[in-house]
């Protein structure tokens, strides 16, 4: 069930263009993943519409198949 | 669903913070839970937590109340506010302290 993080970092980009995505392996495990995705067209958005952007990317499978990532999001400086 | 949605309503009603989490508030199932627990305990706020293991349910209900796909989540007077990322981020810089005070939720 687990994903591999290039895997997530394809899905983020290709559902958010503009983004700058970092994804670290948490535990090793290929399970356990942070991700930090910083976008311009984040701007504006509060935190908790900048994470649905996120998973809307993720197209469904936060909570499925992938189980634990740690999001952080934000706008370049 | 609507039957659910209307649970979810009630049970939001009730209670100003509610954290819909996997676990309980002493012993989270999951790590995720776990951080927002420590969170809501540091701010020294009173809430209430449902055990979405114990009722799937609810665990089904609330991600579709919010569009929100994982839990924990946090309510704050029937508001969604986030999952326990955007609890610690939120926590780190100093807005959850805020959001509880506009809101005038008091103290445990």
């Amino acid at each position: 069930m687990a994903m591999a993080a290039a895997e997530i970092e394809a899905l983020i980009r290709a559902g958010i263009p503009d983004a700058r995505v970092e994804i670290t392996d948490l535990a090793g495990d290929g399970d356990h993943y942070a991700a930090r995705v910083v976008a311009e067209s984040f701007r504006g958005m509060p935190r908790v519409r900048q994470h649905q952007r996120v998973y809307e990317a993720l197209g469904g499978r936060m909570g499925g198949a992938l189980h634990a990532l740690q999001l952080s999001t934000a706008t370049p400086d | 669903m609507s039957d659910t949605k209307a649970r979810i309503d009630e049970i939001l009603q009730k209670s100003d913070v509610v954290l819909f989490m996997k676990g309980t508030q002493f012993f989270p199932q999951c790590g995720f839970s776990s951080k927002a627990v420590a969170i809501l305990d540091h701010l020294g706020v009173g809430f209430e937590t449902v055990d979405v293991l114990q009722d799937p349910e609810i665990r089904q209900g609330v991600k579709e109340y919010s569009d929100w796909p994982t839990v924990p989540q946090l309510y704050v007077k029937g508001e969604f506010v986030g999952g326990s990322d955007i609890m610690m981020e939120m926590y780190e810089a100093g807005e959850l302290q805020q959001l509880l005070d506009e809101k005038q939720v008091a103290k445990a």
